[in-house]
């Protein structure tokens, strides 16, 4: 469990001013130039050294993703992109980041920024978020007003400009590369890889986009080492990390905690337990929607970390866990689910555009019942025909929860069907 | 270039470095289906189709967007990838309805063939279909837009090549449709183009609208004559009747586009066409007659004439064998007054070819750094150059500077004004523009008709010579001085020499000759472009042509001769590209291939010609000038001294067609003016705007 003195977010749940006073009273803004005068490289070591991984939901190393950055600025700017476009269901952390500790995220950007060389940066804040974007924007004012950013920012000699651009509600430009058309002024459509950001980004130029709690925890790695955090969680899966817990708990909550903390012991603890107790519990989908979900009897001893999850055959994901008690019709729990891919599936590429619809009607009639049952091996079939022949992984994301639900609750659906049968011919 | 190895299916291939994986595959003989790929447009990679399996990736790759790098092994021909093709397949036809049968684009449809080779021998799709509503796109393009697969070909075309932002997706997911903007017709000179590119039947022609099945059609390959591009066409027919007209691919001209009057002028063919000879009675009316009659009518008044009383004129769609059998004929008879040039252009053959040609050839096009617009509008007069003006500017941001009328050619365009008497001072190599020629690697000056047909045009031409030479638009291993002409007919006719002989009468000349009655005979060869509407009753006319048009109205004979695509001629673009054009039907009744009523008339005139076949003139025009006997190539021509000195008016330069002109795009000849599909075209781009699109 992770020690109060080990927190970052120390005013996740707002019990503080946002404000820049409060903030610098918690450690924010403390040596921030002094940090800097180690030099860009410097900046990324350490970030390397921590394990720090991507907390978006890829868990993509991220001092490795900074090195990818060129060098040296040559006829072409840096940009630094943060990701606030936080729209997957079930996840809220960086919406509390936002509202609560938003100098965390902006002294993150300023370093961040240096360590890349890039001089401007662009946060890119989901569209709904109205409040949060309002108060992202004060702090950025306060941070401008105290000297902070802009030319020479914080004393240290670089010059850092920070925007703030609010999107207009879409989940796909949660993807990076759309975030980057949408920030550009364009459809928000996914770009082909390669070339990848670091190389050809926003406008053109080398770009790197994080996550706002990747960006946000790296001002604290700095001041406390890499080698503090690498020594939190375990090897490869290092550090704390904001677990967002909803559903059928009794305490749905947003807590920090260390990697690799077993799953009932982060519900019992912080979300006051699985409502009915552990034993009421049906399933669990561990990382956001996206993420295939688990039966009860994997959750049982089922560490929340990258690789852990993913050897389960789940993912960390966002680390949105939404839990499911006894009482949920699981099926219908997945429709909606599909219900939601095949509405924000940008129409881009073919398998997601059509896929997304034919798998979320299919799902409709499973939840009725009304299908047959050599359909359900049809609907995995098409899960594998989306799954990894799309531009973007938002084909992965829309078919890993169905593929999910058929591993782990096939008799369900297969029982499903057989009423409805029984049913029809009880008439 | 660089060149680097890879693999693909085991065979070690050699590709330019910046290639694709798909054209990796290709080089190494593999077939990757794709939909969204065009090599013209910019790569989507949307239709997922073209995946193949590469090493070390553990997801299958769009091989269309797949840069090829050195040592990749790639393999086309494995179970994941087969799975994965017909995967996408499947779910291109979930929502694909299946109206093959009453579907235009049945028989050469992208998609029909795919699905032969990955599409399953049945549907596990029980949901309903999504149906889209139809999109209004003009006149020339029908919609059914449920077919479409959202390729965005039709997208990328209309905003990279034609330059018009009209069109594009809206909503997202499934609810994704391709639209235009306010549905608003397709307001390009080649949005005819996006038919082609349409890989199903979304996009078909409307025109063509359930007239015929593809594997019904022959094909002739030939040249258009609509313009003087030049371009590459085939032409459809079913029986004696051409259904369609599409492009072919020729890299040096018209790539693989083709503008809509060259593609939907084709109805004109069977409108108003002069099918047997007519004379015209004492009542004023013309009455059909024989072959006989005409000729001896024509006998008789050419006898009453004296040789200086008789003129000739050359019209702008005539291929160079009848332009050199008409000019053969008037030689024998002693005429001079002899002119192919209906405009009045002053573009003659004393400064040798180069003089009258686009002498750096559209590939120069490619080269060229900075280019200088004089009276042109290439939009209009060569919508597939202008395509790539702007596929230079798009790329490579290319400077053009124009003087002349300021419309829009799809690219942004320095104005220096519609005053053509700043040449006076820019040939001297005064002002910015002239620095900027010098500085240009390779500049280009891009002379059109509107101005050479001014009165003081001499001296523009002679000012633009002296700007070439003096600006190195002209150099030994360059040549940027380019005439765009607008008849497909006229560089042929200069190089035959049919322009005024020695104290000859040159179109204007002959005109206003025959207004006045001096002229005896005025002999129109096609010639509908110029002013007969005031010829005195004196003038005996004889028409010879294919439509019943301006020449038509003012003649006393007229004899029935074949449209361009109802004869094997020769023409030539404005590059001095000697082509050879192939006939595709037959001209209809009595109406003959053009050099045999001359050669008939010439033996009834006792002046008889020395051929009697079309082989034989061919080879008797070649041997008198040899530029005829390559096609296909570009020879390089000497530019000799051109133009006058004098003043330059500072009347406003204008263009032969186009915006403000009063001559339509759409309209630009008899072939043209005669085709309801054209007069459509007009009414939904230039007089209602919307009103083509209310339906």
């Amino acid at each position: 469990m992770l020690a109060d003195q080990d927190r970052i977010f120390t005013n996740i749940y707002g019990w503080e001013s946002a404000g820049l006073t409060a903030a610098k009273k918690r450690g924010d803004w403390a040596g921030t130039a002094k940090l800097m005068k180690k030099g860009h490289d410097a900046v990324i070591e350490e970030v390397k050294s921590s394990g720090l991984r991507g907390r978006g939901g890829a868990g993509f190393p991220t001092g490795l993703k900074w090195s990818f950055m060129p060098k040296e600025v040559k006829d072409r700017p840096h940009y630094l992109v943060v990701n606030a476009d936080e729209s997957e269901p079930g996840t809220c952390k960086d919406r509390d980041i936002l509202r609560h500790e938003p100098h965390k995220l902006i002294e993150g950007c300023l370093l961040a920024g240096f360590a890349m060389r890039a001089n401007a940066g662009y946060i890119y804040i989901r569209g709904e978020f109205v409040n949060e974007a309002m108060a992202l924007q004060k702090a950025i004012d306060e941070a401008y007003a105290a000297g902070l950013l802009g030319k020479n920012a914080a004393k240290s000699g670089w010059d850092f400009d920070l925007y703030v651009h609010r999107g207009a509600g879409a989940y796909i430009c949660g993807e990076e590369t759309a975030l980057l058309e949408s920030l550009e002024g364009r459809k928000g459509q996914p770009r082909l890889k390669p070339p990848f950001p670091a190389g050809v980004g926003l406008y053109g130029c080398p770009t790197t986009v994080n996550n706002v709690e990747t960006i946000a925890v790296v001002p604290t790695i700095m001041r406390r080492g890499g080698a503090w955090f690498a020594g939190l969680g375990r090897e490869g899966n290092t550090g704390s990390k904001l677990f967002c817990i909803s559903g059928h708990v009794n305490n749905p909550c947003n807590v920090e905690e260390e990697m690799g903390i077993p799953l009932r012991e982060l519900i019992e603890k912080h979300a006051g337990g699985v409502r009915g107790g552990w034993d009421n519990l049906l399933a669990v989908i561990p990382g956001g929607s996206s993420t295939p979900l688990m039966p009860k009897s994997v959750c049982d001893d089922m560490l929340m970390d990258f690789d852990s999850l993913k050897n389960a055959g789940t993912g960390l994901g966002t680390a949105g866990i939404i839990v499911m008690d006894k009482s949920t019709d699981i099926i219908q729990a997945i429709a909606r689910i599909s219900y939601f891919y095949k509405h924000e599936s940008c129409g881009q590429c073919t398998p997601c555009r059509e896929g997304t619809g034919w798998m979320y009607r299919m799902m409709d009639r499973l939840v009725r019942g009304d299908a047959d049952v050599s359909e359900i091996d049809v609907l995995h079939d098409v899960t594998k025909q989306v799954e990894g022949h799309t531009i973007c992984a938002l084909g992965d994301a829309a078919a890993w929860p169905i593929q999910g639900l058929i591993k782990h609750f096939r008799p369900e659906i297969e029982d499903r069907i057989a009423a409805r049968k029984a049913a029809a011919v009880a008439e | 270039m660089a060149m680097i190895t890879l693999t693909v299916d085991g065979v070690e291939v050699e590709v330019e470095e910046g290639s694709t994986v798909l054209q990796a595959c290709e080089t190494a003989g593999k077939e990757v289906p794709r939909f969204c790929y065009h090599d013209r447009l910019s790569i989507a990679g949307n239709c997922r189709m073209c995946l193949v399996e590469m090493e070390r990736s553990p997801k299958p790759v769009a091989s269309c967007a797949m840069p090829a790098g050195p040592g990749m092994v790639i393999k086309t021909d494995t179970e994941v990838v087969k799975k994965a093709r017909e995967g996408v397949m499947e779910f291109m036809l979930i929502n694909h309805p299946l109206d093959c049968p009453i579907c235009d684009q049945g028989g050469e449809c992208d998609l029909q063939d795919q699905a032969m080779g990955y599409g399953g021998d049945r549907s596990r799709y029980q949901e309903p279909k999504r149906a889209v509503e139809n999109k209004s796109m003009g006149p020339l393009i029908s919609t059914i837009m449920t077919r479409c697969i959202h390729c965005t070909r039709c997208v990328r075309f209309s905003t990279e090549v034609a330059g018009v932002n009209d069109m594009g997706a809206i909503g997202r997911g499934e609810s994704m449709e391709i639209t235009t903007y306010l549905e608003k017709a397709l307001a390009s000179e080649l949005s005819g183009n996006v038919v082609d590119l349409c890989p199903v039947g979304a996009l078909t022609s409307r025109p063509y609208a359930f007239n015929a099945r593809s594997w019904e059609l022959s094909h002739t390959e030939s040249f258009d004559a609509m313009d003087a591009v030049g371009s590459a066409i085939r032409i459809d027919t079913r029986g004696n009747e051409v259904m369609r007209v599409l492009p072919r691919v020729n890299d040096d001209v018209n790539e693989e586009w083709i503008s809509d009057k060259t593609r939907h002028a084709i109805d004109g063919l069977k409108r108003q066409r002069i099918d047997r000879p007519y004379l015209r009675q004492k009542n004023g009316r013309l009455a059909e007659c024989s072959w006989e009659d005409a000729f001896k009518a024509i006998q008789t008044n050419m006898k009453k004439a004296k040789a200086s009383q008789i003129g000739a004129i050359m019209g702008d769609q005539c291929d160079a064998e009848s332009i050199y059998a008409l000019k053969s004929l008037m030689d024998k008879l002693g005429v001079s007054n002899v002119d192919c040039r209906q405009d009045g252009s002053v573009l003659g053959t004393s400064g040798g070819r180069g003089g009258y040609i686009f002498n750096s050839g559209f590939n120069g096009l490619e080269d060229t750094d900075y280019v200088l617009l004089i009276g042109t509008n290439p939009r209009h007069e060569a919508a597939v150059v202008n395509a790539r003006l702007r596929r230079r500017w798009l790329n490579d941001g290319l400077d053009v500077a124009r003087i002349g009328a300021p419309v829009d050619l799809t690219y942004p365009v320095k104005e220096l004004g519609d005053d053509p008497s700043i040449l006076m001072e820019l040939a001297d190599g005064k002002g910015p523009v002239a620095t900027k020629l010098k500085r240009a690697k390779k500049p280009m000056i891009i002379i059109g008709q509107g101005a050479l047909t001014r009165k003081d045009s001499a001296a523009i031409l002679g000012a633009v010579a002296r700007l070439s030479k003096e600006t190195g638009v002209v150099t030994a291993d360059w040549n940027g001085f380019n005439v765009l002409h607008t008849a497909a007919a006229r560089v042929a006719g200069l190089d035959l020499g049919a322009i005024p002989g020695k104290g000859g009468m040159d179109t204007g000349g002959m005109l206003a000759a025959a207004n006045k009655g001096d002229l005896q005979v005025l002999y129109l060869l096609a010639a509908d472009e110029c002013d007969l509407s005031a010829i005195s009753k004196k003038t005996f006319v004889i028409y010879q042509g294919h439509h019943g048009d301006a020449g038509a109205r003012a003649a006393d004979v007229v004899l029935p001769g074949a449209a361009w695509c109802e004869k094997d001629g020769i023409f030539v673009n404005s590059e001095g590209r000697v082509q050879y054009a192939n006939r595709a039907t037959f001209p209809p009744g009595d109406a003959r291939s053009d050099w045999s009523i001359i050669r008939a008339l010439s033996a009834v005139l006792d002046k008889t010609l020395d051929f009697d076949t079309h082989a034989q003139l061919r080879a008797k025009m070649i041997a008198e000038v040899p530029v005829f006997a390559e096609a296909d190539v570009l020879t390089e021509a000497k530019l000799g001294a051109i133009g006058g000195k004098g003043k330059i008016a500072s009347t406003a330069l204008t263009t032969p067609i186009g915006e403000g002109t009063g001559v339509s795009f759409y309209m630009t000849c008899p072939i043209s003016r005669s085709s309801v599909t054209m007069a459509e075209c007009i009414d939904a781009f230039e007089q209602n705007g919307m009103k083509g699109a209310a339906e």
